[in-house]
């Protein structure tokens, strides 16, 4: 069973998101998104200032597998790319949740986050993907 | 649920993700993937390849059987135990597989052909030997091991022991040796040096225990994959099939051109595409990021020019790299569709990486 963080929240293409103190969102994949794509030797972060609504995709992630994109979990405006996956894109399969983050961007619409997955929801959809 | 091999319970036990492969539950990686490639480069590891097939083809004519079925020259084998890499064509000259074949005596030859295309071979070559009065056998009660890495012959001594370490200590490359009930050759798919271990099913698990205690680790299809293409090495199904020839798989070097008289299955066909134009088999090296992906289209001067068969992420470069079928006479920079966005190339002359070094 993979880790599934109570703290945030998750769509069913396998993004999470964290809401920040500073009313930001950061967004990352999934423990079980890196499990199935396996070793990541690629990520195409977004640029900063893009505008994105929900369940555009607006990176990419390049497994030794395939490659898959990312959606923004919600509509705003991208604040930042985590540069440390340039050098090392490793980390987003060690620490997924940690240190493997790969974007941040505001919130146009606290509403919308109320239509993201649980992790008790989001625990039900792994499990009805897996089977 | 898919055919196991001997190992099956113990890849499950060493944490292996399991996939189908060809119909046969195999390990895709035990963790990472491009830390096992690592290890072939830098040390040593292990490959189960008990789902290839392993044939014996005996009866007194058999060599004038295989100099007819098989495109590469036979009588290139005059010592016992030397093997012998080619390809086995259809009348069009379309490749039915790519195959290794040993030398053992003048009324016995052992054969080591793919698994996915085990049912046809088995079809094609029974079928073609019955003029010959060659007997073909398949081996099924067997296994195969391979050990591959630079440190791979020093640990496989190790676990096998004094006797064989003197029986393997100056085998020569591309020559297989028995010990005890074990067939031992040193051939492999990685680049590296190594041996390919063919023994009874019975003792796969012992021997796969004993070198992993020598510090030979698991390695999955995926690192063997990513370390054949880095080698130059071509897979059966993506690299070629039955509608294209050695000559457009990059193969023609695994023809045996002479003698000019001997006649071989498919030598009409390759005879007259060697002196026209066609279709060209190229390495790719990809400096930007992203990874090359099999079958996306490779274009030049604005327009297609052909496709690539194999393309992954090469760990020894740190960067993707691809085999393509492409238009005759193109060279230097073209360009590669990926996901609509067209990355430059540099087309380059495989290998990539040999012997734990880059080549390119």
């Amino acid at each position: 069973m993979s880790n599934i963080p109570q703290n945030l929240k998750y769509t069913k293409t396998h993004e999470w998101v964290l809401v920040n103190a500073d009313g930001t969102a950061t967004v990352g994949i999934t423990d079980y998104a890196q499990d199935l794509l396996g070793d990541i030797v690629f990520i195409q972060t977004p640029d900063i200032g893009n505008n994105v609504k929900a369940s555009q995709d607006c990176a990419v992630v390049e497994s030794v597998k395939a490659a898959s994109d990312i959606y923004a979990p919600i509509a705003g405006t991208i604040t930042a790319g985590n540069a440390a996956l340039s050098a090392e894109p490793e980390i987003v399969n060690k620490d997924p949740f940690g240190v493997g983050w790969i974007f941040k961007m505001s919130i146009a619409d606290k509403g919308e986050l109320d239509k993201l997955l649980t992790p008790k929801q989001y625990a039900d959809h792994v499990a009805s993907e897996a089977h | 649920m898919g055919q196991r091999t001997p190992l099956y319970a113990t890849h499950v036990a060493q944490h292996a993700k399991m996939v189908d492969f060809g119909g046969w539950d195999m390990p895709i990686n035990y963790g990472s993937q491009i830390e096992e490639h690592h290890q072939v480069r830098r040390d040593a590891g292990m490959f189960d390849v008990s789902h290839m097939t392993v044939l014996d083809l005996r009866g007194p004519r058999v060599r004038e059987f295989l100099r007819y079925l098989l495109a590469n020259n036979v009588d290139r084998l005059k010592d016992s135990g030397k093997a012998l890499y080619s390809c086995m064509l259809n009348e069009r000259g379309g490749v039915i597989d790519d195959l290794i074949v040993y030398f053992m005596d003048e009324s016995w030859f052992r054969m080591v052909v793919n698994a996915a295309t085990r049912d046809k071979d088995i079809a094609w070559i029974t079928k073609q030997a019955q003029a010959f009065n060659v007997a073909v056998t398949e081996r099924g009660e067997l296994s195969m091991i391979a050990v591959q890495g630079p440190n791979a012959r020093a640990k496989a001594h190790q676990v096998l022991g004094k006797a064989a370490e003197g029986a393997l200590s100056d085998i020569g490359v591309f020559f297989a040796r028995t010990v005890g009930e074990m067939f031992v050759a040193r051939t492999g798919y990685t680049g590296e040096d190594g041996y390919e271990i063919i023994l009874p099913a019975t003792q796969a698990v012992n021997l796969w225990k004993q070198l992993f205690e020598a510090g030979v680790k698991p390695i999955g299809l995926g690192a063997r994959d990513t370390l054949r293409l880095e080698a130059g090495m071509n897979l059966y199904g993506s690299d070629m099939d039955e509608t294209l020839t050695p000559l457009e798989a990059g193969l023609a070097w695994t023809v045996g051109w002479n003698p000019p008289e001997r006649n071989f299955i498919g030598r009409a066909v390759l005879d007259a595409q060697r002196t026209t134009p066609h279709r060209q088999f190229v390495g790719l090296v990809l400096s930007d990021k992203g990874v090359l992906r099999n079958h996306q289209k490779v274009l030049a001067g604005g327009k297609e020019i052909g496709e690539i068969t194999s393309g992954s992420f090469s760990p020894t470069l740190g960067k993707a790299i691809a085999f393509a079928r492409i238009d005759a006479g193109v060279t230097g920079e073209c360009g590669v569709d990926m996901r609509g966005k067209v990355l430059s190339v540099t087309i380059v002359k495989p290998p990539f990486a040999r012997n734990g070094k880059a080549c390119v």
